[in-house]
């Protein structure tokens, strides 16, 4: 599949719509806040649209958000073309047994976890998140599926960083 | 394999966007037919009530309850919906977690059935539509699951109610009650005016505290909340009382 180069009418509208906030988390830090996406129901459909119309009639059961923003666009995803939705979760949120996978920040370790039953073994799997940045996440997150034997087909975000060069890690 | 990311690329120069009790080992339970099954064995009452703990004394009853008998606008369910049964039997139940004593519904088995989890957001949006309701707030995490498909359905914008320090922009703040101490939360002041119709969603309603701080934040700039919406109820823990006068709309209650 290939990177989505040939600009969708509808691309603009939804560009227009993400705020960037300055110095947030941190000075020197320009944040992709897509709240204000939300807030346009046409810019939001539009958005689950085109990741819908390039994912339905896949063969794709699976659909993985990362916690938290990838569950606001995953869901919709996730049900409208027939997938199951799995969160993948900070640690200690999900209460079932689970498989855990540590990655990179710039200080320090985080961690994701996902519900161990939650994918069998040779699904075909999405995973979905607001933004990438690093992409220390998203591999995380395949990590994860690829360890129960998934097929990870595709990460899809609304936002890429591309001078963090999270590409590197696909 | 092919990997590839995203929809549109920003040419942002300046860096990154920084990313913000284990279960005991008998809570697997084994799939049959597709399906989680829920344990009706071995629960022990609890000695005492933990406040914003979710909890079940008993099996998960199949019901639609609806407090909102003052608002004839809004119809009622008393009688079970035949989705709900599915929807009910889709929750994993997981006793201990995230401490002992605590009985948990855990929802992520019903995202794994995909018509139950269709049926849940079609029950929501059935009720919804129509209403000339502009705003779904949806409580992080598990909010964030139910709320924006809603959303999206009855053409709402999603609003998402957060713990602090997660929204970039300028905030109103709530604090609510925890069992021992207190918690926070947020919203951002300019996603909401005055006058719009607004719906709280939330997975599951226990003491109603979560919620109450949702209405009060959404109150403070002027929005009506319509409802309050969750899957699951936990009745004893009276988060009907609390929410006072403002309807309560849930898909399962468990008694």
């Amino acid at each position: 599949m290939s990177a989505y180069r040939d600009k969708d009418p509808r691309i603009h509208g939804i560009q227009s719509k993400i705020r960037v906030v300055p110095n947030f988390p941190k000075p020197g830090i320009m944040f992709q806040d897509i709240t204000t996406l939300l807030l346009d129901p046409k810019a939001f459909k539009d958005t689950v649209d085109l990741f819908v119309e390039r994912y339905k009639g896949k063969n794709i059961s699976v659909v993985a958000g990362i916690e938290a923003r990838g569950f606001i666009f995953g869901t919709p995803i996730a049900l409208e073309i027939g997938a199951k939705f799995v969160p993948l979760r900070k640690p200690n949120k999900l209460p079932g047994k689970v498989i855990s996978e540590e990655y990179e920040l710039e200080y320090g370790r985080d961690c994701l976890e996902m519900h161990l039953g939650a994918v069998e073994p040779g699904e075909r799997a999405l995973v979905v998140d607001d933004l990438i940045a690093t992409g220390g996440t998203l591999c995380a997150a395949m990590k994860l599926l690829e360890r129960v034997g998934a097929e990870v087909v595709e990460c899809a975000c609304v936002i890429e960083l591309p001078d963090l060069k999270g590409r590197r890690c696909f | 394999m092919l990997q590839r990311a995203l929809i549109f690329s920003s040419s942002n120069p300046i860096c990154s966007q920084l990313p913000t009790t284990a279960p005991p080992d008998n809570t697997v339970f084994p799939k049959r037919n597709g399906g989680w099954i829920i344990p009706f064995s071995s629960y022990q009452l609890p000695a005492f009530r933990l406040r914003n703990y979710r909890r079940t004394l008993l099996p998960p009853l199949c019901s639609a309850s609806d407090s909102a008998a003052n608002r004839p606008n809004m119809a009622s369910q008393d009688e079970q919906d035949p989705r709900i049964s599915n929807i009910s039997s889709a929750i994993r139940v997981i006793p201990d977690f995230p401490k002992p004593g605590i009985i948990f519904q855990d929802i992520t088995t019903l995202l794994l059935d995909t018509k139950a989890f269709r049926d849940t957001i079609d029950l929501f949006v059935e009720r919804y539509r129509g209403k000339d309701i502009s705003v779904v707030a949806g409580i992080e995490a598990r909010g964030f699951i139910f709320g924006p498909p809603i959303a999206l359905a009855i053409g709402a914008k999603f609003v998402p109610m957060r713990k602090p320090n997660k929204l970039p922009g300028e905030v109103l703040s709530e604090e609510y009650s925890l069992e021992y101490g207190k918690d926070t939360m947020e919203m951002h002041v300019d996603a909401v005016k005055a006058g719009e119709r607004a719906l709280i969603i939330d997975d599951l309603v226990a003491t109603g505290g979560t919620l109450s701080a949702a209405i009060r934040l959404l109150e403070r700039v002027g929005v009506h909340v319509v409802e309050c919406a969750c899957v699951i109820e936990l009745p004893e823990l009276k988060g009907r009382e609390w929410l006072g006068e403002k309807p309560l709309f849930v898909l399962v209650s468990s008694t």
